[in-house]
């Protein structure tokens, strides 16, 4: 089976074609952001670090930054800095040169002489590079170019019982045609630790999936938090979730059954097939921005009680298996997952009617976050609380 | 009719699909199609749980036929389950 997307020098294959104008750091996105509004075809995103970082904290953003100028859904980067951040303009270039060839253009506020400068040469670079994106036509590749991010946020009990499982069963369907799929939200995976541990492929990949979920407990303990303190949300009690291990056994549905090839570090390139686990927060838009460094070129979500959630160079498809939130937030959401619980359609027709959107997004068809442009990332930070 | 899912067939608890009230049947499919039902023993908000047998005080709760806690009282079957009678465990890794 093929989809249409968009050949990059570096061998990958998008979904979508934008021009990224990426901030090194907070202190240049308002510049990227005035940049990317004057660009149709532009997009840009706030960062909120990039400086005044420790080291740990940086290497995430470093990661996520030259992750995103790397996704394939990008044609090409202008990376904009203010000049004296930690994530200087040399070594943000560096780091997106590392993962790929594809076009950078680059400006620093400071030695462009103000904001007003910077944002006029931006605008000329950005004006290029979609005019250079443009021309690049869509072609036909194999579903084993994909690399789907799985998410759930807003979570009921509709999550773990419709919509969770049917992301899963679209998993399992990628995965057995060559395709990556990423299981995320370390978080989520807590109390049912030992259930992943065995559909490891190996002890190598078993030992991981329990370090990840020990590491992220341990920097929890080291500011004196327990995990169970924030899970299950208020929000998740009042919809029926009871403890952490039910909420997460809801959640690792999501990834299906297939066995778990590799564990990655957050922001990480994917480089494996089949299922994967990314180690990322449960927070949706941080845990979303881990996946896309990581290569992913769509995001499938799950929610029970709906989010406008979109990510500027990805598009996120969103389901529901809770049919009062289809009715109240169908604008903000894709596909109704309900049947599965409700009937008249089988888990097996739902699968193939998510298939099928999956295939049309991927072709180009827009998804509503990005019909209502709903845009908002976020960059994970070492100190996470969930 | 059919108001409730119970996931796995050794689950110990199902869950209502619309709002029960109390001395309302509940009724759900087992996975081999088997109708089972039991009366509602106080209100089950959408979605939440209940137990579909007794539960002793101390007994695991079993839902995706793994566990997610432990019965904190003894629970009657068709009695509301949620964070008032249940525990939360961590359980050793095997």
């Amino acid at each position: 089976m093929f989809f249409k997307g968009y050949r990059r020098p570096d061998g990958r294959v998008g979904v979508r074609n934008h021009v990224l104008v990426l901030p090194a750091s907070v202190c240049a996105s308002d510049v990227t952001d005035k940049i990317a509004r004057q660009v149709e075809g532009a997009v840009s995103f706030h960062n909120q670090v990039g400086c005044s970082q420790v080291p740990a904290d940086e290497a995430w953003t470093m990661e996520v930054l030259s992750g995103y100028a790397a996704n394939p859904n990008v044609y090409g980067t202008l990376v904009v800095s203010l000049g004296c951040e930690n994530c200087q303009m040399d070594r943000v270039v560096h780091a997106i040169r590392e993962k790929t060839n594809k076009p950078i253009r680059q400006v620093i506020i400071q030695e462009a002489g103000g904001t007003l400068k910077a944002e006029e040469l931006g605008v000329r670079y950005a004006k290029e590079l979609v005019q250079e994106a443009s021309q690049v036509q869509r072609e036909e590749f194999p579903l084993s170019e994909l690399i789907l991010g799985t998410e759930c946020g807003g979570s009921d009990p509709t999550s773990g019982l419709a919509a969770n499982p049917l992301i899963g069963e679209v998993c399992d369907r990628l995965v057995d045609a060559g395709a990556a799929a990423i299981l995320s939200e370390t978080t989520e995976f807590i109390g049912a630790e030992h259930i992943l541990a065995r559909r490891a492929i190996n002890k190598e990949v078993r030992d991981r999936i329990l370090f990840i979920i020990q590491r992220y407990e341990e920097s929890l303990a080291r500011v004196g938090e327990l995990v169970r303190n924030g899970n299950p949300s208020p929000g998740n009690i009042a919809g029926g979730i009871t403890t952490l291990e039910e909420k997460s056994l809801g959640c690792i549905h999501k990834g299906g059954h297939r066995d778990i090839q590799a564990v990655y570090d957050y922001g990480q390139p994917v480089d494996k097939k089949g299922l994967v686990i990314m180690d990322t927060p449960g927070n949706d838009p941080s845990s979303i921005a881990g996946m896309v460094a990581g290569g992913a070129q769509v995001i499938v979500f799950s929610s029970g009680r709906g989010t406008p959630t979109g990510h500027p160079l990805v598009p996120v498809i969103k389901i529901t298996g809770n049919r009062e939130t289809w009715m109240k937030m169908q604008d903000n959401t894709d596909l109704d997952a309900s049947p599965v619980i409700y009937g008249p359609e089988t888990l097996a027709e739902m699968t193939d009617r998510l298939f099928a959107l999956l295939l049309e997004t991927v072709n180009g068809k827009k998804t509503r976050a990005e019909e209502l442009g709903f845009v908002e990332t976020a960059i994970a930070r070492v100190s996470n609380y969930a | 009719m059919r108001n409730a899912v119970i996931i796995s067939e050794n689950d110990n608890v199902a869950v209502a699909v619309e709002h029960v009230s109390r001395g309302t049947l509940l009724t759900w499919l087992t996975p081999d199609g088997t109708e089972h039902s039991v009366t509602a023993a106080g209100d089950i908000p959408i979605y939440h749980k209940f137990a579909v047998r007794d539960i002793a005080e101390g007994e695991k709760i079993v839902k995706y036929g793994e566990h997610i806690g432990e019965a904190g009282a003894p629970i009657r079957a068709g009695e509301h389950v949620h964070i008032h009678n249940v525990t939360s465990v961590r359980e050793k890794l095997v």
